[in-house]
């Protein structure tokens, strides 16, 4: 028999008794009120940074503005024309250098300061984790209260794939002393900028 | 894990009393584990719902369980839809055999791996090296483990038992750096330079997963570092390896268990990295490897099969006052803490004998424990079978069968005790601490009282002649 029949039947013969019924979920009251607030403090505690694209500022003179023109940036939105693109490489390893990428984030979520990040805002995945510093657009109408909200969008449905990104790249693991900084990226900025 | 190996069964006291001897060490083990297990409290204060969220964790985990084939057979055909290779593997070395074949078939030489307990527990990477493979570890924890030849003592912080200094030497030692500089950041910072050059050449990179969804194929996979989103992003194939009892029914139970994870095991409201993986990228593979291992095993267990329900959080291990106090390594096995003790009695109960009793059964792991599973009852359990099988361990034995003679007779006990209060109120100290009162070698025995609570309620609570009888 092969591998996989062998181990089904051996589950099957071993399954528990008893009625498992599974359960429904239910809709948990959350966070009200201002969602704004709420993601800027949870992501502040997952160690990101956050600020607000000034009303009438222009979003490429404003990012051109916070990085200047020494460090390589690669762009993976379509609002910044005036900015070279990520999927300008043949492979995923070609991004290594970049010091500074913008994407657009999907959504985000105020309990925990996530943003929603799939292969089509990325366009190459490793975007996010070779530069040393992300920049994340979201729009600030475009934020779920909780990560149960976040579960129930189709938005994971047609992606291969996805991560809810929450602050820097980070590590502990020597005696615990926080690192932003890992093998991802150095830092995290969510600019909130309206999808136009 | 091979179970045709006989191996000596684990001296867990013993391999503590080395740790407990290391007193700079131990101070930090205990403590840095207490302050995650607080950080915990303060992520539960904060969720209103959190015992319900925990109600839903388990029930959802028992239900998928007890239809874990069905929910196998859902996942490997969305898995299959989405353009993912799906291998089944009947125990570790079938798990070994597999990824090297997929390793062959694409001539990678180098494998770039971020944290899996599977793989820790099939032994992959010894037996990949002999066949020729470059594994490099890509967590942090996991790296100086790997570096310094050593297994992870912590599921979660796997080199939690480790001073600035250790890790500083052991760098020295493998990947160069000054042995003198000890600051957290020059290491980490170390270590990230000489670990990404690693991962944008390996030939093939490998994550374990969290969780797996039967209603979408996808595998999620919960880390902070960036290296596991790296080792799978990076190279032409991805090779996930997932113990069966990862699935999950629906992706909206996610909702359910990513709240619970990373709040139970670090104190933070969720990992920096909540990742999905549903496919390969154009021009790439995905490989997912459903490995049982002695899984089905335990399902069939009436007393024990909920312990398949554990999300490797940690927590247990972090409130456990033997384990902050003993140390991972002290219990010689792939899994330790209480949920380890559970665990790896199920695979070889002669050599992990000695877990079950590492413990106060105190039941603080039972009631941290984000799926609510009954770790102490189940120590408990074990402990039983343990003894039935004639498996405990020999200092255990004389203790107890004088013990339970004892205890069998009211007699004897108010002799035993009596005498007990008076040895340990005369009894001079040398022979109070020595070597034949385990109890006493780590700990001051509290004073004893004049009177045994017995007598002092007959003292003060005399018999009322009209109380009525039951
Ligand atoms: S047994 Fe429970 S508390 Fe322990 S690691 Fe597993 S899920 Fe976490």
């Amino acid at each position: 028999m092969s591998a996989r029949e062998d181990i089904l039947t051996a589950l099957r013969a071993a399954r528990p008794a008893g009625e498992h019924p599974l359960p429904d979920l239910p809709c948990f009251p959350g966070i009200e009120g201002d969602l704004l607030a709420a993601f800027q403090s949870s992501l502040a505690v997952m160690g990101g940074q956050w600020v607000r694209l000034p009303e009438g500022d222009a979003l490429g003179a404003f990012i051109r503005a916070r990085v200047g023109d020494g460090p390589l940036i690669r762009s993976a939105t379509d609002e910044l024309p005036d900015f070279p693109r990520v999927d300008a490489v043949n492979h995923p390893r070609d991004l290594e250098n970049v010091d500074v990428a913008i994407v657009r984030a999907r959504f985000g979520v105020a309990e925990t300061g996530s943003v929603f990040l799939s292969d089509r805002e990325l366009r190459v995945n490793t975007i996010a984790y070779l530069a040393q510093h992300l920049i994340v657009l979201l729009d600030p109408a475009a934020i779920v209260p909780g990560i149960a909200d976040a579960y129930l969008r189709p938005d994971f449905a047609d992606a291969r794939y996805v991560s809810l990104m929450t602050g820097p790249s980070a590590t502990a693991d020597i005696e615990g002393v926080m690192i932003r900084g890992a093998q991802g990226v150095r830092s995290l900025t969510v600019v909130f900028a309206n999808r136009h | 894990m091979s179970t045709t190996v006989r191996h000596k069964p684990v001296d867990h006291a013993a391999a503590a009393a080395v740790f407990v001897a290391d007193a700079p060490h131990l101070a930090f083990h205990d403590k840095r584990l207490w302050e995650l297990r607080q950080k915990r409290d303060g992520q539960m204060h904060g969720v209103a719902e959190w015992q319900e969220l925990r109600d839903l964790a388990s029930a959802i985990k028992e239900h998928t369980l007890s239809q874990l084939p069905e929910y196998l057979e859902r996942f490997e055909a969305q898995a299959r839809a989405n353009g993912i290779h799906v291998h089944w593997a009947r125990d570790a070395e079938e798990h070994n055999a597999t990824v090297l074949r997929i390793l062959r078939a694409h001539d990678a030489r180098t494998l770039a791996k971020s944290k899996s307990m599977l793989t820790e527990e099939c032994e992959m990477a010894p037996f990949l090296e002999r066949h020729g493979i470059t594994i490099t570890e890509t967590d942090l924890g996991e790296r100086i483990q790997q570096l310094d030849g050593q297994s992870p003592s912590h599921i979660v912080v796997p080199a939690v038992h480790k001073l600035r200094a250790d890790v500083a030497r052991v760098f020295a030692r493998t990947i160069g750096g000054d042995p003198n500089n000890s600051d957290p950041n020059a290491l980490a910072e170390h270590a990230r330079m000489t670990t990404r050059p690693l991962m944008l050449d390996a030939d093939a990179g490998m994550t374990g997963a969290n969780f797996l969804v039967a209603e979408t194929g996808a595998v999620v996979v919960c880390t902070n570092e960036g290296n596991a989103d790296l080792s799978a992003n990076l190279p032409k194939v991805h090779i996930v390896s997932a113990g069966v009892e990862k699935l999950i029914p629906r992706q909206a139970d996610l909702g359910v268990f990513i709240r619970l994870l990373s709040r139970s095991a670090l104190g933070s409201p969720i990992t920096q990295y909540t990742s999905h993986f549903r496919g390969p990228r154009d021009g790439a593979e995905m490989h997912i490897i459903l490995v049982d291992n002695g899984r089905s095993k335990r399902l069939g267990q009436a007393d024990f099969w909920t312990s398949l329900k554990c999300i490797r959080c940690g927590a247990c291990m972090n409130t456990c006052p033997v384990y902050r106090r003993s140390g991972g390594l002290s219990y010689g096995a792939v899994y330790s803490g209480p949920i380890g003790a559970i665990i790896n009695p199920a695979y070889d109960p002669a050599r992990y004998a000695a877990l079950p009793f590492a413990s106060t059964l105190n039941g603080s792991c039972t009631n941290v424990c984000p799926v609510r599973i009954d770790i102490h009852d189940q120590l408990y359990k074990w402990r039983r079978l343990i003894a039935e099988g004639g498996l405990l361990p020999r200092k255990k034995v004389l203790g107890l069968r004088v013990m339970g003679v004892v205890l069998a007779s009211p007699r004897l006990y108010r002799l035993a005790t009596a005498s007990a209060r008076l040895a340990v109120r005369v009894l001079p100290r040398p022979l109070l601490y020595s070597r034949l009162n385990a109890w006493g070698r780590d700990r001051e025995v509290p004073a004893a009282p004049r009177e045994s609570f017995a007598a002092w309620a007959a003292r003060n609570r005399p018999a009322q002649p009209n109380a009525r009888r039951p």
